[in-house]
């Protein structure tokens, strides 16, 4: 049920995005891939911030479980992290003739935050399974969220003047139709990102059991 | 009080271990010496001062890690780290005699690089010599940490460098704003940032990463 309104959210989103929407003045049609990709790049921030909130509940309560849904999150964030780059760079390069560029504060921030995600899973495959590991990669994890503040700070310090502000202080500089389509692209994205991580919770804690079943056996 | 003797005593072990043996010091002075004449090569003919700093912090960065694995590995490979936990102290101690230990290397060894750097490319002012400074405590605060979570498991020598390189990439952005930017104050004050809040987070998590029972 719950992937079922998750598709029916992005086939919506995707209608209003591509068709309903008038096109910009200032960009035309490959503006439109703002709706796609500020939902996108605010969901993989959500995974992150899920991750660290389940290492979190794993240090602070020391139950197991949550070591599975902090890494599926954080899994999960590194994909959408991966698409926000990916639908970025094609923003760019239709809007302004680059596939990246250096003087965007928010390009950076996100890229050194998927380094830093990416480097997650290197620790995480060179421990072995146990107590250990699932206390390091959910420390490691909330640095990772504490980082995304600090280095914010620091991008911003070289100032930006490419990256285009549609939320401003003023509120969101665009009409009430534009507004709503963004909206329900980010509601979209987000439940379909929830979707995928509970598919991929259930799937290894199934692949989990089995293994434990299959060690008992033997 | 005992707090602070432990950390005394566990930053002192190390400083007399390096004085007895003499390897990790020598090894990285003569690694950021070579790296600054390979710089001489590698910078184009005409480059600005600029590019100097940036290279001099990644001299930095590379020879703290080389500080770091080279005090954490010997240690896990000889079964002190495991000696340590056991014992009746407070774990953050071992972190924080660590970094202290760590820092206090990396200092010793930029007493000489920093102004071989001066002599060689581009004069340092203070901003720029307080920035060195603080990043120093974020590297080795951090860093330490990493190197916890890294030598636990297989392949410790490169995951080391992978763990704390985007975490060093605010340090890399203060040290450098604060030699070029001529608001370098602020970059100062970015790097206190980092080092408040990381030191805290490191000192405080890394019971977690080296005890197995909550």
């Amino acid at each position: 049920m719950l992937a079922g309104s998750a598709a029916v959210g992005i086939g919506l989103a995707l209608l209003l995005a591509l068709v309903v929407v008038p096109e910009d003045a200032d960009q035309g049609i490959s503006q439109r891939i703002f709706y796609i990709h500020v939902p996108i790049a605010l969901t993989a921030y959500f995974c992150f911030g899920l991750g660290a909130w389940k290492a979190l509940l794993l240090l602070w309560r020391g139950d197991d479980r949550h070591d599975l849904e902090s890494y599926v999150a954080i899994h999960q964030g590194t994909i959408f992290g991966a698409l926000t780059l990916i639908t970025g760079s094609i923003w760019a390069r239709a809007s302004w003739g680059v596939w990246w560029t250096w003087s965007s504060n928010q390009l950076v921030l996100f890229l050194v935050l998927f380094l830093f995600y990416c480097a997650y899973f290197m620790l995480r495959f060179s421990l072995e399974d146990g107590p250990r590991r699932a206390r390091s990669s959910a420390v490691y994890a909330l640095f990772g969220v504490v980082l995304i503040p600090v280095s914010f700070l620091a991008i911003r310090l070289a100032n930006d003047f490419i990256h285009p502000t549609v939320f401003t202080r003023e509120g969101p500089q665009m009409t009430a139709l534009m507004f709503t389509t963004f909206c329900v692209s980010w509601a979209a994205v987000t439940l379909l990102a929830y979707v995928f991580y509970r598919v991929e919770l259930a799937g290894k804690r199934l692949d989990l059991r089995l293994r434990e079943l299959r060690e008992d056996l033997a | 009080m005992n707090y602070l003797s432990d950390v005394v005593a566990l930053t002192a072990k190390d400083l007399r271990v390096e004085l007895r043996a003499r390897d990790t010091l020598p090894a990285m002075l003569l690694f950021v010496l070579a790296i600054l004449v390979v710089f001489h090569f590698a910078l184009p003919a005409g480059a600005d001062d600029d590019a100097a700093y940036g290279l001099l912090w990644v001299a930095i960065v590379f020879t703290a890690l080389l500080g770091l694995a080279r005090a954490w590995v010997a240690e896990q490979e000889h079964g002190v780290l495991d000696g340590l936990v056991l014992a009746p102290c407070d774990r953050s101690t071992i972190w924080l005699g660590k970094t202290l230990a760590t820092l206090a290397f990396l200092l010793a060894v930029q007493v000489v690089a920093l102004p071989a750097f001066a002599l060689l490319f581009a004069p340092l002012d203070a901003t720029a010599l307080v920035g060195v400074l603080l990043a120093d405590a974020g590297i080795c605060a951090v860093g330490s940490l990493m190197a916890a979570m890294a030598v636990a498991g297989r392949s410790r020598e490169v995951l080391l460098p992978l763990l704390v390189l985007p975490l060093a990439i605010p340090l890399v952005i203060g040290g450098v704003g604060a030699a070029v930017s001529p608001e370098g104050g602020r970059y100062l004050l970015l790097l206190a940032l980092y080092d408040a809040v990381f030191a805290v987070l490191s000192w405080a998590s890394f019971e977690y990463v080296v005890t197995e029972q909550t």
